[in-house]
């Protein structure tokens, strides 16, 4: 019941501003897509047979639930820190494991929410086929979850806003931009190339690209274990800082 | 540096407990350890049996806690707040509970109202509704009538000590002397994070501040007169030695002892 009760605050919280928080990131997404699909089409190579502007929807619908779903989990908790607002929730009988999952899952909705609407909007720019559902699904959910977690540990471990905007523009902008979102990463030199095998974001864009057209940099499977080691890597710091209630509780 | 060294107190169920001193005296830390808010490097603290650490969930299910800070979240109603609070504490349909206590607090006009557009005295109902949506058997006040009108502190005041009356403990911390008087059985005074006073409200007040009794008398003539007393059974006394030596006394007045000259000597 605490767990449902925080994921539903953390739902109606992105909800209640959904012109900011899924209107806004649908816009951005459309804009580079016009931007870059018109300007970059025909001058980059990806995939056999597939066209730029194809290549760049899903890269950009899983860039928009990354970012969403890091945005939402990192920017509620450290309002509430800064506000003071998160002592209702430490006041109440809310294990750290259901803090975590509520926080999580409630990311992991935005970030869908606002990955199917790109999808839907970009649908009017280019005809996209699913050929691997499953596959899509599970980096969309996994890689939501992931960057889920990273913004709860980003509203953890941040005091200020100032810090969790250095971690987003330091740290997640470059990860998300550097993934292959708009480039296949077989068109980098090498020595670019071998730097982004080392970018969680790039197996969660492949992947979920995999999913489309049944291609991709790196073997699906391969890319689906990294992302869900990460996760775990990540979920583990967020429990454990989460249960010694570290720059919560005093 | 210690923000609390070797406290040691119970808290009858059923009483009205003050926990007074200055500033920087560990009050608010330690309804903080109470409530699970900051960690004790030693020590337990047990709400009603329920140890806050390893038996957290029923220890905060006891506990309803009024924030000192005006803390709120900007995004919900009042009702949606109570409504989450309650589920927080895994209540669901909590609404005639929050109908009751929101009208006890003059809030029902306020329920469809966005928290931004509350003033301070409203947000204050609030949290105290807040720490109530649950029923705990066990209600910590910290400064819950900082900054807010007389109208609402006596409101306040009148519903939380129904809320005694019917039985629920009331722990309550407060820069207002005068109310701790008033509403509670028992005090302890913390200063430098430490208990220095812990005794009934009566026996506080009679063995700390009785020697310190005035009586000022003014004389049919006009002359007033200051009598120091060590208690009030020099004050016969006093008076004779006045009438004695001519003096036909008018008026009266006896100095209460009060919990600031209590609290006074006890903390500065």
């Amino acid at each position: 019941m605490g767990f449902t009760t925080l994921f539903r605050k953390e739902m109606l919280r992105f909800l209640k501003v959904s012109v900011q928080t899924v209107a806004a990131p649908v816009l951005t997404s459309a804009l580079y897509l016009v931007i870059f699909g018109q300007v970059l089409e025909g001058r980059l190579q990806v995939f056999d047979g597939v066209r730029y502007i194809s290549f760049l929807v899903p890269g950009l619908v899983m860039m928009s639930v990354l970012q969403n779903a890091f945005a939402n989990s990192s920017s509620s908790l450290i309002q509430s820190k800064i506000t003071g607002n998160i002592v209702f929730v430490l006041l109440a009988p809310i294990s750290y494991l259901e803090f975590f999952w509520a926080y999580v899952a409630a990311s992991v909705v935005r970030g869908l929410a606002v990955g199917a609407a790109v999808l839907a909007v970009t649908a009017w720019f280019v005809e996209l086929r699913l050929q691997a559902p499953l596959w899509t699904a599970a980096f969309a959910l996994l890689g939501a979850g992931l960057a889920g977690a990273l913004g709860l540990l980003a509203g953890i471990v941040s005091e200020k806003i100032d810090q969790l905007a250095a971690f987003q523009n330091f740290v997640i902008l470059p990860l998300t931009m550097l993934s292959g979102v708009f480039y296949s990463i077989h068109s980098l030199p090498a020595v670019w190339r071998g730097l982004s095998h080392g970018n969680p974001f790039f197996y969660m864009i492949d992947g979920f690209r995999y999913g489309f057209f049944g291609a991709s940099d790196v073997a699906p499977l391969l890319s689906l274990a990294l992302v869900a080691s990460a996760f775990l890597a990540v979920a583990a710091v967020c429990l454990m800082l989460l249960k010694s209630g570290y720059k919560l509780r005093t | 540096m210690h923000a609390l060294s070797g406290v040691s107190l119970a808290i009858e169920p059923g009483e009205f407990f003050g926990l007074l001193g200055p500033n920087g005296a560990g009050k608010t830390t330690l309804i903080n350890v109470i409530a699970g808010l900051a960690r004790a490097d030693a020590g337990t603290v047990c709400v009603m049996g329920a140890d806050t650490v390893s038996a957290y969930r029923r220890a905060r299910r006891k506990l309803g806690v009024v924030p000192q800070e005006l803390v709120f979240d900007p995004f919900f109603t009042v009702r949606e707040t109570l409504r989450l609070q309650s589920g927080y504490f895994g209540i669901r349909d909590n609404d005639a509970w929050i109908d009751e206590v929101m009208a006890h607090l003059d809030l029902s006009g306020k329920a469809d109202a966005n928290m931004r557009s509350l003033s301070g005295g409203m947000k204050r109902r609030v949290l105290i509704a807040q720490a109530l949506v649950h029923k705990p058997p066990v209600i910590v006040l910290d400064e819950p009538t900082a900054g807010v009108d007389v109208e609402l502190r006596q409101g306040l005041w009148q519903f939380v000590g129904r809320l005694n009356r019917d039985g629920h403990t009331i722990v309550l911390t407060t820069h207002y002397l005068e109310e701790a008087e008033l509403h509670c059985s028992r005090i302890a005074m913390l200063k430098a994070g430490r208990v220095v006073a812990l005794d009934s409200t009566h026996n506080l007040l009679a063995h700390f501040a009785g020697s310190r009794t005035t009586a000022r008398v003014v004389a049919r003539d006009g002359r007033q007169f200051t009598l120091e007393l060590s208690g009030y059974h020099e004050l016969e006394t006093q008076l004779a030695r006045l009438r004695a030596s001519g003096v036909e006394i008018a008026d009266l007045e006896l100095d209460r002892p009060d919990l600031e000259q209590v609290f006074l000597r006890l903390t500065s």
